[in-house]
């Protein structure tokens, strides 16, 4: 039997798996959150309640984040900007599937780091140069980890973690966006 | 209303005439079980109507054997070409003395109290069993959003596709990337066409391996004898695509980087079409290193194998392929409109077709419920599907030891046994 623990509850997840490949409904989870513009570029953004498995779900706690812009786009900088949440989404996405997969693999991690780099062209945005998309050019993620494993092993980790990942696919796929005002 | 004939009994039916329904036929014969094998057009039917021009068997001639036949020819390291394959299934045909019945479609499969009635063309049958032998291929798995590509866009499936010249000029976007998906890249792209291949999950393998067919090495290791009941994911197993393999007298690798080197341009998976044009998966990099690193794997496996059978004096020293090149940028759409493409070529992969068996053992999917070609319904039986009993059970040569062990149980049914 394997001694890794990485924290992650691996056994729930593949009983998960099994459960909801005959209960497609129950896989359906629709993620909430609604937010409010304070002043200027400055939003705040609470999350509390999600739907999943047939019923609403709470969050332990409400979460309150703010968005604000920089002041080198003449904003106070009260907070970080939206697009940076797109990187605190993927980087938080692809270390939990690293977590998952190595606790799956029997792999014990030591340290998971990484920096993540979003390339924009902000000439998009101010519609300065209408060839030039509004959002990220490209985006590098570099993990640095510490693990009880091969570097091939270490590569297959990141690899596999990239194959499930929900937000990696978000961003390197294109989603359905509805905008409506009610 | 005037009596109908009463239908024609026999102990088994059989569907399907080519390598796999033959097989099946052949181990019947051996066991003195009385069949028909029932086939929709001639012997080999698929091979000779539904394939390219070009195409070549991927497994080596010395491999491609069927039970009772093997290749004798002047050239047992190469690949048999569609009339040489059409050929060989027509010759072990006669050697089975298969009871073929050709041009006799099968319109529906229903139960009855004691077994099932099989309609044809050509009337009706009851059995007490039946081989499923109809193959994995039958029709082109075509995304829904081929719908939304302009009527300017010719688009084409490898069932229509015979050679380059029947494509219009101008670019062509070839979708997917198992073994037809880089094969007819390369071709088109010799044809002069500018390609763009579009890549999502594929499975990479270099054609040979230390001075041995990579195919060799999957026969010899013992990883093609992999039981379907110890593969790790089988739902996976069952549906990698081919391996991006072809056969041609220089026994050349067609990977990526050769796709690239031939002026073939990759774009990452094809999402989906807005407004005329089309997206592609910024993910193609995360393609590239699973396939490096599953192919890294089995090169490792294969190495070690020979360690221990201490082959390594014989073969040349272990090697690692080339990492997939990463183009410097990929493009993430292409516009549809602006003349760039004439034509799409759906390389995406098949389905099986079961329209006609009207007995409940398919999955939400569409696909056959079954365990190691035992399918779910008693004395129903099923052959050459992918990774049925073993990895290589799509392969020719995988076919014997399936038959045996399918028809094997099918006889404890007749029996009474199971």
């Amino acid at each position: 039997m394997t001694t890794t623990d990485n924290g992650v509850n691996v056994q729930a997840l593949l009983d998960a798996r099994e459960v909801l490949k005959g209960a497609p409904e129950a896989a359906q989870f629709t993620w909430k959150a609604t937010s409010e513009w304070q002043n200027g570029v400055h939003t705040t953004t609470k999350i509390q309640n999600f739907f999943g498995l047939g019923a609403e779900q709470n969050h332990k706690a409400e979460t309150v984040l703010d968005a604000d812009h920089p002041e080198v786009f003449a904003a106070p900088d009260d907070a970080i900007t939206p697009i940076e949440y797109l990187l605190v989404g993927l980087t938080s996405c692809l270390t939990a599937g690293v977590a998952s997969v190595a606790q799956n693999r029997g792999i014990q991690l030591r340290s998971v780091k990484a920096t993540i780099e979003g390339n924009h062209d902000i000439r998009g945005i101010l519609g300065a140069d209408s060839d030039v998309r509004n959002g990220f050019n490209d985006i590098k993620v570099n993990f640095s980890i510490d693990a009880d494993a091969s570097p091939e092993e270490i590569e297959a980790l990141v690899a596999q973690s990239q194959k499930r990942s929900a937000v990696f696919d978000a961003l390197t796929n294109p989603t359905d966006v509805t905008v409506a005002v009610v | 209303m005037s009596r109908q004939e009463a239908p024609e009994r026999v102990s088994t039916v059989v569907i399907g005439a080519g390598h796999a329904g033959l097989a099946a036929s052949q181990v019947l014969s051996e066991r003195s079980i009385d069949h028909v094998v029932l086939e929709r057009g001639d012997v080999a039917n698929s091979w000779r109507h539904e394939r390219w021009d070009s195409l070549r068997l991927l497994t080596p001639n010395w491999q491609t054997r069927l039970p009772g036949l093997r290749y004798e020819g002047p050239d047992p390291d190469g690949y048999l070409s569609m009339a040489e394959v059409v050929e060989l299934i027509e010759r072990f045909a006669k050697l089975a003395d298969a009871p073929v019945r050709t041009a006799t479609n099968v319109t529906s499969v229903r139960r009855t109290d004691d077994g099932y009635a099989v309609t044809t063309s050509r009337g009706d049958l009851r059995c007490r069993a039946l081989v499923i032998a109809t193959g994995a291929c039958n029709v082109p798995a075509v995304p829904g959003f081929s719908d939304a590509v302009p009527a300017s866009v010719e688009q084409l499936t490898t069932f229509d596709y015979r050679s380059p010249e029947q494509l219009p000029d101008g670019g062509v976007l070839v979708v997917g990337a198992s073994a037809t998906g880089v094969q007819l890249a390369a071709e088109i792209r010799r044809s002069g066409r500018p390609v763009t291949l579009s890549v999502g999950e594929h499975v990479r393998l270099p054609r040979t391996y230390r001075g041995r067919d990579v195919l060799w090495w999957m026969d010899a290791s013992g990883v093609w004898s992999e039981r379907y009941d110890e593969v790790d994911d089988l739902e996976r197993a069952r549906r990698l695509p081919s391996p991006q393999l072809v056969g041609t007298p220089e026994r050349a690798t067609l990977d990526l980087n050769a796709l690239q080197d031939l002026g073939v341009e990759l774009v990452g998976r094809w999402a989906t079409v807005r407004d005329g044009t089309a997206l592609f998966s910024g993910g193609l990099r995360n393609v590239f290193s699973l396939a490096d690193l599953k192919m890294q794997r089995l090169l490792g496996t294969f190495d070690d194998w020979a360690r221990e059978q201490l082959l390594d004096a014989e073969l040349d020293p272990p090697e690692r392929p080339e990492p997939t090149r990463v183009p410097s940028s990929t493009r993430w759409q292409l516009d549809l409109n602006s003349g760039e493409i004439s034509s799409v070529l759906w390389a995406t992969g098949y389905r099986p077709d079961y329209s006609w068996l009207e007995v409940p053992v398919l999955d939400a999917k569409g696909h056959l419920i079954h365990d190691g070609g035992v399918v779910d319904s008693p004395g129903v039986y099923v052959l050459g599907l992918p990774v049925l009993r073993r990895r290589k059970s799509t392969f020719i040569h995988g076919i014997e030891d399936d038959a045996r062990e399918v028809i094997d149980h099918l006889a404890g049914h007749l029996a009474g046994g199971r």
